[in-house]
């Protein structure tokens, strides 16, 4: 690719998609300012932004999906203004989103035939994609994530576009099978046809793309190249003027702690969970580092009640503890925050009630809630975790890192000793996700204490003060933070021993 | 990793019984219970013979096309509340322009009363997907205006739909084991095979399924809807002129029943009130089991208003038993 001036709009004529000046409301909230986009013909181009930047709009603008207020898009040199999703399939620009969107009630075949797509050349990229001998009468209800996301990626290919969109597709998938996915990404630029990225981790993106567009508060704030050590540059553009303050907070780890135990697992079995024993200390943040389904949720599940225990005992201030309902983790003081922000929120329901929730417990047991009173402790916290409360009458509304955040103020509110993170970043941008963890250090330096779960091993470090490594179902390793590099992490959590690493690394 | 050797398995093609099992099963099961249902009857009732045969084949006609026309509308994720008053219209419709006619002039008539109720159903699927007002609220609310209009149209219960007309569904013209009523019924397959294998077809049970991936996958929501409540209307104009047929009377308060009972003929018949999952042939059969069971009170010599309490009952009961099959293939 010929240099490319950071941030400079080029006058571009090989553009096979350019994108100028497109603007968005809903109501009265502005979704794209001045998105601008222009990407060339055999081009991996990357799609960058926090959340709430307007990524999402922009998709669905060029898919067809939404329509622009303003703003004109050119094709291949002719403007176009897509009604549907199916008139800018035909002009050959398709999305594969981060959840598949096969129906879960139709057949593969049916699936095909509803969006007119070619058999035979569906199942050429099937087998491109390692899924060669599938069965198409299967119907998507039946498969697992991972499979879905390539059937659908399959089946946007089949159609050959010119411009393929994947927004997010490798959040669900493990990393055998996002090489495949980058391996066709390759592919479709070698043969002249671009492809637009969008993802959270940064690496994927310096690994793929040829250049990075970064969207801050619905405008497009400039056009990078990750490969040339872009990557700073993109946090810092995407952050905007916040991002050295960030960077600040983001300190070196922090050293194990030796308060008081929070909780003790002795010899914990449920389903791949195989005798792990532990202790948590108060006024420490607990890493969980672990590979996909290495026995995780089901510790997460035991410690918050959602799940019993086949054997083993969970030892909370002296005592074992049975839980038999959430109920009783939360009166113990173990509180969870789940990756899926909206299966703790009630998604209908306002900001203020979906804090005060574990509030009515304790705030009134009989008769009528004093809302004065929940009212004043429900704006302390949103103030304090800075909560975004433009559209709070229903929390569906919020972002997902905003979601979250609602998610922790609720137990800020309803009082804890324990916190379960399960992946609490999941989705978020960089920002909101520095925000979150500098959050939960300072709950730790109050006193409380943290088991802290997430599936972006660098981030480990950003948090923690000790972490422990799960490994098919068994506890492999335990390492202080300041050792537990990336590097490390992974070693650990395929299982190989941490020692060797550290030799060579010496 | 797990997830990965998911990806990876090869599935061998062809015919696999278990998952033959999980889709149609319910179905099977279905028509098990009505065949059990038909053999404690003949055990109860060992003169049972054509006549009987005849009796719960014209019983359970309307009512199979009204759980037929709830069927499609619950396919495609949405309620049809005023099926059973769409029926009462075609009944009175047919009757105030049937009367003193022949059989010619009454199949003509049958045809118009056809057309005229499809567009009062796909009037209600137009005002659901133009004012996006929830489909129970504007189907309750239509449902007292097609009841009304149908009380307009015949104030009271009138004998007079023409004797001809009324033997296409009455008699037996192949053999008395094979009544008519049972061969009107092809009319389902007729419209539904055809509908089913094409895009419209697929793209109904689309919606139905997963509205968003329906949209993103290029189905048009606001069509597809619309045209799953026409057809409804169709059908439900089918079961109008059933009732014509059955009974030979235009009864213009006759549609509350049929709504409801459509209703628990579709969750019988293993459709899903979700949406997306389910055929014609469940809830057919599940019309003819709720028409068999009070009859086979009567034979018994009980008060056939026990008929609905054991409605309930069963549909308690199959919905659980269902659930249950569910959560066991899961463990």
């Amino acid at each position: 690719m010929s240099a490319v001036p950071n941030d400079t709009p080029l006058a571009d004529s090989a553009a096979l998609l350019e994108a100028s000046g497109l603007v968005k409301h809903f109501g009265p909230v502005v979704a794209l300012r001045s998105a601008d986009l222009r990407v060339r013909g055999g081009e991996i181009h990357a799609l960058m932004g926090a959340n709430g930047a307007g990524k999402s709009t922009l998709v669905k603008i060029l898919t067809g999906a939404l329509t622009a207020d303003a703003g004109t898009i050119t094709l291949g040199g002719r403007t176009r203004s897509f009604r549907s999703t199916s008139e800018a399939r035909r002009a050959g620009l398709i999305c594969v989103y981060q959840d598949p969107s096969l129906l879960p009630d139709l057949t593969v075949l049916q699936n095909l035939k509803l969006t007119a797509t070619p058999i035979t050349a569906f199942r050429r990229y099937l087998i491109e994609l390692g899924l060669g001998g599938f069965d198409l009468q299967t119907m998507p209800r039946e498969l697992a994530r991972p499979t879905l996301s390539l059937l659908d990626l399959a089946r946007a290919l089949a159609i050959e576009p010119r411009l393929l969109l994947l927004d997010e597709i490798t959040a669900s998938l493990p990393a055998d099978l996002t090489v495949r996915v980058f391996n066709v990404a390759r592919q479709l630029r070698a043969q002249g046809r671009s492809v637009i990225f969008i993802s959270h981790r940064l690496a994927e993106v310096s690994a793929l793309c040829d250049r990075a567009t970064v969207l801050r508060d619905g405008k497009t704030v400039g056009v990078v190249e990750p490969a040339q050590g872009g990557e700073e540059r993109i946090v810092k553009l995407m952050l905007g003027p916040v991002a050295d303050e960030v960077a600040a907070e983001a300190a070196s780890p922090s050293a194990p702690a030796t308060g008081a135990v929070a909780v003790e697992v002795r010899d914990l079995k449920a389903g791949i969970l195989t005798d792990v024993t532990f202790t948590l200390r108060f006024g420490e943040v607990l890493g969980v580092a672990a590979l996909e389904g290495q026995g995780q949720q089901e510790l997460f599940d035991c410690l918050a009640g959602v799940r019993r225990s086949e054997s083993g005992q969970i030892v909370v201030g002296g005592k074992t503890r049975t839980f038999r309902h959430p109920a009783d983790a939360i009166r113990t003081g173990l509180v969870l925050i789940p990756a899926d922000r909206l299966q703790a929120l009630l998604r209908q329901r306002s900001v203020r009630e979906n804090i005060a929730l574990p509030l009515v417990n304790r705030i009134s047991r009989w008769g009528p809630i004093n809302t004065r009173r929940e009212k004043r402790r429900v704006e302390k916290a949103v103030k304090r975790l800075q909560i975004d409360t433009r559209v709070q009458s229903e929390v569906r509304r919020l972002s997902g890192g905003n979601q979250q955040k609602v998610g922790i103020a609720r137990w800020l509110v309803g009082g804890f000793q324990t916190l379960l993170c399960f992946d609490p970043t999941r989705g978020i941008d960089i920002g909101t996700k520095r925000q979150i963890y500098g959050l939960i250090k300072e709950l730790a330096a109050g006193g409380s204490a943290v088991l802290l779960f997430t599936s972006e091993l660098p981030e480990i470090q950003l948090a923690c003060n000790r972490v422990i490594v799960l490994f098919g179902g068994r506890l492999v390793d335990e390492m202080p933070a300041a050792e537990a590099d990336e590097k490390a992490l992974l070693r650990a959590a395929h299982g190989l021993p941490a020692e060797a690493d550290a030799e060579q690394e010496a | 990793m797990a997830s990965t050797a998911v990806a990876e398995a090869p599935r061998p093609a062809g015919f696999r019984f278990g998952r033959a099992a999980r889709r149609y099963g319910w179905t099977v099961a279905v028509y098990a219970l009505l065949a059990l249902l038909m053999v404690i009857t003949i055990a109860i009732k060992p003169d049972y013979g054509s006549f009987e045969w005849n009796t719960l084949t014209l019983a359970a006609l309307p009512l199979a096309f009204a759980a037929v026309a709830q069927t499609i509308v619950v396919l495609s994720g949405g309620i049809d509340l005023s099926v059973g008053p769409l029926m009462a219209l075609a009944n009175v419709l047919a009757l105030r322009a049937m009367l003193g006619h022949d059989l010619n002039y009454s199949l003509v008539v049958a045809l118009i009363v056809l057309l005229e109720v499809t567009l009062a159903g796909a009037l209600n699927g137009a005002i659901i997907v133009v004012t996006r007002v929830p489909d129970i609220v504007i189907t309750l609310a239509t449902s007292f205006i097609w009841a009304g209009l149908a009380l307009l149209v015949l104030a009271k219960p009138t004998p007079g739909i023409p004797l001809d007309f009324q033997n296409l569904a009455q008699g037996s013209t192949f053999s008395p084991w094979v009544p008519n009523a049972l061969l009107v019924l092809l009319v389902i397959p007729l419209v539904w095979i055809p509908l089913r294998r094409s895009r419209a077809g697929l793209a109904i049970y689309a919606v139905g399924s997963d509205r968003n991936a329906a949209f993103r996958s290029g189905v048009n929501l606001g069509w597809s809807r619309l045209l799953a409540y026409a057809v409804c209307g169709f059908f439900a104009a089918c079961g109008g002129l059933a009732l014509s047929m059955t009974t030979g009377v235009g009864t213009p308060l006759a549609g509350t029943y049929y709504t409801l009972s459509g209703v628990s003929a579709i969750v019988l018949g293993g459709v899903s009130l979700a949406g997306g999952r389910g055929g014609m042939l469940g809830p057919v059969a599940a019309a003819y089991i709720l028409s068999l069971i009070p009859a086979v009170l009567i034979y018994l010599g009980i008060d056939p208003n026990y008929g609905q309490m054991i409605q309930g009952v069963l549909i308690v009961i199959v919905v659980m038993i269902g659930g249950l099959g569910v959560v066991l293939r899961r463990a």
